[in-house]
């Protein structure tokens, strides 16, 4: 720590048989930023990170950690954590023999282990065999394993399934520390709400194809719709777009995005024009995150 | 360099931090001790019932042999078994991703595989003589014949016991990468080992073409390497049959037949099933 260790996955496709599971897919994932990879069930996802983590083979393109792919890596498990499954653990093997054994494997030192296990809560349930654990603390014996490394940069898929609404909160601030440290953090997820208040950038994903990307700020602010409508609609329309707004005729009125009712109704009063009607309209994140991954119809899949 | 015999304490961890090395342990040195002791009875007694009827005695060594060749005879699956659940463990449980992350070059985790598999049936070898000669030898002393622990030709099997077991393992380890079902692999090898090898070493026995062949088999080339073995010692036991119509292997053909038999599935795991996707 703290090497600045931006992840970029460039025009990647997956073929699987006959399926196209990933079609061009890019995005940056920045140092200092948590960024949320959405979509829903099935987009592509899971693939697109078990690429990056040299898993899974691309058909096309790259995934790379600081411009290298992970195997090339000198240290990949010191550069990158990861954990993309809370199931990937034999049942038999407590959950401190787990991480031992990849910090064997990796080069880790050792006594990382106990510092990690503190830091997910599991230092009591650390010598009892994972077939005991419960789904969260499985969450939790992942994510040991992704910090065990003290890595730069940390890739974690659906991490926030399974745990309780204490275990979200706390998982909420942890990310956010972590970047603040300036590592990476990429995290999936298949519900925008889950991961709203911890994401700095998005990523949106539908049927294999990246259909939205920027800061969340971003994506919040093309949401604000103004419905609104005066006597001298030209006369309101022409002075709404000067003041930045994007102007459609809808339903009987003028539909403006891009701007707030507040700005519009302050534009009608500067122009002097009478309104009729003005309201907002705007539609929450969640509405527009499912408009944007929603309606997945047949061929959007080759099959 | 540093990531192979990293990757090689890791994997001894792995098979540590779990129970099943020694359950199968204790079943070996069980079984074999169980086989080894009943053995030393029977050719006590066919010793007792041949005298004199003017059929050649069996010289102590080759019934020393005979008893502590048990291991081989009947314990070569427990070596088998743990080699393919070194690799098909972290399919069925699919820890393969954690271990893929932690060293990305799979060649290295297989090849560290193949060390631990290597030490594990060496170590099985060793468990299970403690069996056979830990239970064979006092009752061939209660029966009033020779331990010969002292004979040379006794000796040798011992040690080759150990480089058999040891290379057995090797050879659950490739099929268990080639076959990556731990159902699939487990239900085979019992298969193989317990009901399919031992008759086709009987029928391969009928025909000078088919008992060329069958000595390629990895009991038959086991047998060999070893020096002794009940199912090729069977002609010799019984002076009314024709005489084997082909010359075994020699020990140290038997030790190649059986480390090209083990090393095959391997490479070719390596080359195919290793370089999938993990799921």
């Amino acid at each position: 720590m703290t090497l600045a260790t931006p992840l970029t996955v460039d025009s990647l496709t997956k073929v699987y048989g006959d399926l196209t599971a990933l079609r061009d897919v890019s995005f940056t994932a920045q140092p200092g930023r948590v960024t949320g990879f959405l979509g829903p069930n099935g987009a592509g996802k899971t693939s697109t990170l078990r690429i990056l983590l040299g898993l899974n083979r691309a058909t096309a393109g790259t995934a790379l950690v600081d411009g290298q792919r992970y195997r090339e890596l000198e240290h990949p498990a010191r550069r990158v954590g990861a954990s993309l499954s809370a199931d990937v653990f034999h049942p038999g093997r407590s959950g401190r023999a787990h991480l031992m054994i990849q910090a064997l494997a990796a080069g880790i030192d050792r006594r990382r282990v106990d510092t990690v296990l503190d830091l997910v809560g599991l230092a009591a349930a650390g010598r009892r065999a994972v077939g005991g654990y419960s789904l969260g603390m499985r969450q939790r014996l992942g994510l040991a394993g992704a910090l065990l490394g003290d890595p730069s940069a940390i890739v974690l898929d659906e991490p926030i399934n399974g745990l309780d609404p204490d275990g979200i909160r706390w998982m909420r601030s942890l990310l956010r520390s972590l970047a603040a440290e300036g590592r990476t953090v990429l995290l999936s997820s298949h519900v925008l709400s889950e991961v709203q208040q911890t994401v700095d950038d998005v990523v949106v994903i539908r049927a294999g194809r990246i259909i939205a990307d920027g800061t969340l700020e971003s994506l919040e602010s093309g949401t604000r719709r103004v419905r609104v409508d005066a006597d001298d609609r030209d006369a309101l329309a022409a002075a709404a777009r000067r003041a930045g707004g994007e102007v459609a005729v809808g339903g009987g009125a003028l539909v403006v995005t891009g701007i707030d009712a507040v700005r519009v109704g302050e534009i009608a009063r500067d122009e002097r024009i009478a309104l009729r009607h003005l309201s907002d309209d705007s539609e929450s994140l969640e509405d527009v995150f499912l408009a944007l991954t929603g309606d997945v119809t047949g061929d959007e899949v080759d099959r | 360099m540093m990531g192979m015999l990293r990757q090689t304490v890791a994997e001894f961890v792995k098979v540590l931090s779990l129970k099943s090395w020694w359950l199968l342990g204790l079943i070996l040195v069980a079984y074999v001790g169980f086989t080894a002791a009943g053995l030393a009875f029977f050719f006590s007694e066919l010793g007792a019932q041949l005298a004199g009827t003017g059929a050649p005695a069996l010289d102590a060594a080759t019934k020393a042999n005979l008893v502590y060749s048990s291991v081989t005879a009947v314990g070569l699956v427990i070596p088998l078994l743990f080699g393919a659940l070194l690799i098909t463990n972290e399919y069925r449980h699919r820890s393969l991703t954690p271990t893929v992350l932690a060293q990305p070059r799979r060649g290295v985790v297989l090849a560290a595989k193949a060390v631990v598999a290597l030490a594990g049936g060496a170590v099985y070898g060793v468990l299970g003589l403690l069996g056979s000669v830990g239970l064979g030898a006092p009752v061939l002393l209660a029966l009033g014949e020779e331990a010969a622990l002292d004979d040379p030709e006794v000796i040798t099997l011992l040690l080759r016991t150990v480089v058999a077991m040891a290379l057995w393992a090797l050879l659950g380890l490739g099929l268990g990468a080639l076959l990556t079902s731990q159902i699939a692999t487990i239900v085979i090898v019992l298969a193989f080992t317990q009901f399919v090898e031992p008759i086709l070493r009987l029928v391969a026995g009928v025909w000078e073409w088919s008992a060329q062949l069958g000595r390629f088999l990895p009991g038959s080339a086991t047998d060999a390497l070893v020096g002794a073995g009940i199912l090729s010692s069977l002609g010799a036991l019984d002076p009314s049959a024709p005489s084997a119509p082909v010359d075994p292997l020699l020990w140290w053909q038997g030790g190649l037949v059986l480390a090209a038999l083990a090393a095959i599935p391997l490479v070719v795991a390596a080359l195919t099933t290793l370089r999938r996707d993990v799921e």
